[in-house]
């Protein structure tokens, strides 16, 4: 039926009218009220992708499906859930015991929560490996940031809602650090709590910006993020521009559409996400304590701490920034700082090269203590502030800092390798 | 062009992430080395304990299995008799008791369901709260929650590590909880003991050598109704009824589970299978 | 185009093609529709619901000769009258004022399917809700307390519909049906229950 042309994509259908079959009719009058065609011709089937895509480019389609997950299982407890201090932790068990399938939805919701970061981190660290933040992506780049700080803020407002009691606790630790802001911190402290400390006032606001503003948010920074995708063409493993070699058709001659090529490589890998993580809700949705905490199957309780008040493990790395240091206010703002620089790597970055297989070893040494940093950090994160944990993480620390402080250095000093000319693609 | 030849596409693209790989391993690998070494110490001196009752407690484990029914409704019926006096389990219903543990409606109304009460009840405990507070100094909480609050070794250890202290007001102390303000409710199950401490050398705050009493075993003065192994089971039944509780609906979890991992496993080979079709088209 | 990224090759296999494509597509749609059901099935009502939806007991001896009581059982309000004989006598002989007067078109269980539309003559059982829109009629027991031919019965306030002393809907009416007739025993000769009858618990 469909005509292929020499790229393989289906020929777009004429724009019929009368005297057509019914189908080509609807889809006649469809398109001339909404450009429905046009969208699939130009971002689906014309939009053309470097055909070099590797694993770490699974990450933004599964983003994608956990977000989407975590909206249908998040309005859905929304219909059972009570907000309020004396509602919200008994209606949470009622979701998990009485309301058919309810257990389900909350599973859902709560691995999806951690499934989210582990995702997104992976994704963000393809941008790291393959200089998917150079120029002329800078502005890509930042509005993911955009979206994971949105996405930060989400989750932390959702773990207080049940509120066992780390969410209580996790809440009045983090929103106490608003008040080491000179000046204005104490004040403002008490202005989003809404009371002379946590309490309901507090839950009930999270609540509306957990189910409402920020969800808002974060679509539309998901539409500004793939907006500005389309707009400058997907980076790739090699970090070489595939619109510098055009073909005599104006299209560049290493890219496929990415439909349907993409688009069913995208559904393999839901699929086997979607294995990883239906063993998850089904065999150990707390996962030992790591996507739903011990403390929190007890009701908050302002009189009484958890023996460990640790955030839930996606924090954890930044929480062990604000604890190396022994002032308050430092770490209050060496956090800060270690979630914001991410937001400069644009322009520290000075090499010739955009991906880490052609940069010098010193990147490649940079990257790799990065990555253990932030591993190591993220376990410190997890236990208690004391003896051997301290001087680590403050030595992890110091190296996290290093590699972004360092960067315009490293990346100008060191040889590079010769980039290739052509992307290639072997089948595997 | 390509300097190295002999690196093709497949190299390139595991070759950051066995970069990765390895730095998590690396990472693990340190954290976990330095862990062990921690605590390596500390069991070495722990290994001659074993013989001397209770010194071992630290690393007694409830083995319990829920998908045991028997155990679990033994572990209800020791509920409803010790424990319903104080602790209430107000998130679970007779009703629904009754269902998942497969309790007959009569013995349900005669041996269980406490009189007045309709099956549909929540199961609640009868001790007035603000009472319970006075006699016990703190409410007994609620117990619905406690098997994954605290863990089934938590519940295991305390059950069985209960011994007399005259110096407190109960007559009892605990190791799992110091200080616990619950009474020695199972003695007349379990029978007596006390524990027996011993003088070890010590970092006084300020740094200044002293010494404080370490927990050194148990020695039993009364035996109870029980002997010991039949107390233990009847330990482990309860800690497994608590474990049931605490979420009534994970055997269907996993059953639903399995169907679901399966059905997965097949539509991503068959997602597979269309990949690869249509990537044949690519080179 | 030999340098071009995509050649559909001459052995491309449509029809492998299109049968994995279907394939596939199919057993998603397949897992979709199974995805969807816990999230169906979670709008059922919920076990509190049914807990609280259990039977209702009345004691019979409370209510007075002549008079009504209402208990809500599953959110729904029940009229249990005591007729008096008079009230009973005034059930029959306006059949044609009726639009089922044998409630064949009514929902009751089949032993309300008489003229009184109830297990005993005495005790009338209904749901205090009108079939026309939900409304709660009012009790009108009176000979003449509507208009003279009036037998007594109910009156709906709303939009004024009118249901005999057996529940039956007059003609003229906007219901169309005969007031609903819940599941109900009685245990003993003094307690009504509602929610309960032969065929088990509602």
């Amino acid at each position: 039926m469909a005509v292929k042309t020499a790229t393989g994509a289906p020929a777009p259908l004429p724009a019929g009218g009368t005297g057509q079959p019914a189908k080509k009719g609807f889809w006649a009058w469809l398109n001339r009220r909404l450009p429905v065609d046009e969208f699939i011709t130009t971002q689906m089937t014309g939009y053309l992708a470097p055909k070099n895509f590797n694993i770490w480019y699974f990450f933004g389609s599964l983003a994608l499906a956990v977000l989407v997950l975590q909206l249908l299982s998040g309005i859905y407890l929304t219909m059972f859930y009570k907000v309020g201090e004396g509602t919200s932790f008994d209606s949470v068990e009622y979701i998990m015991r009485e309301v058919d399938y309810g257990w389900l939805i909350r599973y859902l919701h709560s691995t999806g929560a951690s499934a989210f970061f582990i995702v997104v981190y992976l994704h963000m660290y393809r941008a790291l490996l393959y200089g998917s933040y150079r120029a002329p992506r800078e502005l890509l780049w930042l509005i993911g940031m955009l979206t994971y700080l949105a996405l930060m803020a989400e989750a932390f407002m959702g773990y207080v809602l049940p509120w066992g009691n780390m969410s209580f606790w996790g809440a009045q630790v983090i929103v106490n650090l608003f008040g080491t802001i000179p000046g204005i911190g104490p004040g403002l402290v008490e202005w989003i709590r809404g009371d002379y400390g946590i309490a309901d006032a507090t839950l009930d606001r999270f609540f509306a910006l957990h189910v409402a503003l920020i969800p808002l948010a974060l679509l539309l920074l998901v539409v500004l993020h793939l907006t500005a995708l389309h707009q400058v063409g997907s980076n790739n493993p090699d970090g070489i521009e595939i619109k510098e070699k055009i073909g005599p058709d104006g299209k560049p001659l290493d890219g496929i559409p990415f439909h349907p090529y993409y688009t069913v490589k995208d559904l393999f890998g839901i699929g086997v996400f979607g294995v990883l993580f239906a063993i998850v809700v089904f065999f150990v949705p707390t996962l030992g304590g790591l996507f739903l905490e011990s403390p929190n199957f007890e009701p908050a309780n302002p009189l009484s701490t958890p023996e460990h008040i640790a955030p839930v493990w996606y924090f954890t790395p930044y929480y062990a920034i604000l604890r190396a240091v022994p002032d308050q206010r430092m770490g209050a703002l060496l956090m800060l700082l270690a979630v914001s620089a991410f937001l400069f790597l644009p322009w520290l970055d000075r090499s010739r090269v955009k991906s880490i297989r052609y940069k010098g070893w010193m990147s490649r040494a940079a990257l790799t203590l990065f990555t253990v940093s932030f591993i190591a950090l993220g376990y410190l994160g997890l236990q208690p502030a004391e003896g051997l944990y301290v001087v680590l993480a403050r030595i992890f620390t110091i190296i996290y800092f290093l590699f972004f402080i360092l960067m315009p250095f490293y990346t100008w000093l060191e040889p590079v390798k010769p980039v290739p000319e052509r992307v290639t693609y072997h089948a595997h | 062009m390509r300097t190295d030849p002999g690196r093709g596409a497949r190299g390139r693209g595991s070759d950051a992430a066995a970069r990765l790989a390895c730095s998590l391993l690396a990472a693990l690998l340190a954290m976990v080395l330095a862990h062990q070494t921690a605590r390596a110490a500390e069991e070495a001196a722990d290994g001659e304990k074993a013989a001397r009752f209770g010194a071992d407690w630290r690393s007694w484990h409830a083995n319990t299995d829920v998908t045991d029914m028997p155990s679990v409704q033994r572990g209800a019926r020791n509920f409803v008799s010790y424990c319903l006096g104080c602790h209430g389990l107000k998130y679970e219903r007779w009703s629904r008791l009754a269902e998942d543990l497969s309790i007959p409606p009569d013995l349900l109304q005669k041996d269980l369901l406490p009189p007045g009460d309709k099956t549909t009840d929540y199961i609640l405990t009868a001790i007035p709260p603000k009472d319970a507070e006075t006699w016990f100094g703190k409410t007994p909480p609620d117990l619905t929650l406690m098997a994954r609050a605290r863990g089934r070794n938590y519940l295991y250890q305390f059950l069985k590590t209960f011994y007399l202290d005259p110096s407190r007001q109960t007559g009892a102390n605990n190791l799992r909880l110091p200080s616990t303000a619950m009474p020695y409710v199972l003695s007349e199950l379990e029978g007596l003991k006390r524990a027996v401490f011993r003088d070890v050398p010590s970092q006084g705050e300020g740094g200044q050598p002293t010494h404080e009493q370490v927990f050194d075993h148990f020695e039993i003065i009364a035996p109870g109704r029980l002997s010991e192994s039949e107390y233990d089971g009847f330990v482990r039944d309860t800690v497994n009824f608590l474990d049931y509780v605490s979420e009534p609906t994970q055997a269907a979890r996993r059953a639903l589970g399995v169907w679901v991992v399966l059905f997965l496993l097949v539509f991503t080979w068959l997602a597979w299978l269309v990949k690869r079709e249509y990537w044949k088209d690519v080179h | 185009m030999a340098d071009h990224a995509v050649v559909a090759d001459d052995e491309v296999d449509l029809s492998r093609r299109k049968f994995l494509t279907s394939a596939t597509i199919a057993t998603g749609a397949v897992g979709a529709a199974f995805a969807a059901v816990p999230f169906i099935e979670s709008w059922n009502p919920s076990e509190r619901a049914r807990a609280e939806g259990v039977p209702v007991k009345l004691d019979l001896t409370k209510i007075d000769v002549g008079q009504m009581t209402v208990v809500v059982w599953r959110r729904s309000p029940i009229y249990v009258v005591r007729r008096t004989p008079d009230m009973v006598a005034r059930i029959p002989g306006h059949d044609a004022e009726l639009k089922d007067p044998a409630s064949k078109y009514s929902d009751q269980p089949p032993y309300a399917q008489n003229t009184v539309r109830s297990r005993t003559e005495e005790f009338l059982v209904l749901v205090g809700t009108c079939t026309h829109l939900g409304c709660l009629p009012k009790q009108r027991f009176a000979q003449g307390e509507l208009y003279p031919s009036w037998p007594g019965g109910f009156f709906c306030p709303c939009h004024g519909s009118r249901f005999d002393l057996a529940g039956r809907v007059f003609n003229g009416s906007p219901a169309s049906v005969n007031l609903r007739v819940p599941p109900y025993s009685y245990p003993d000769p003094r307690t009504l229950l509602v929610g309960v009858d032969e065929k088990g618990s509602a």
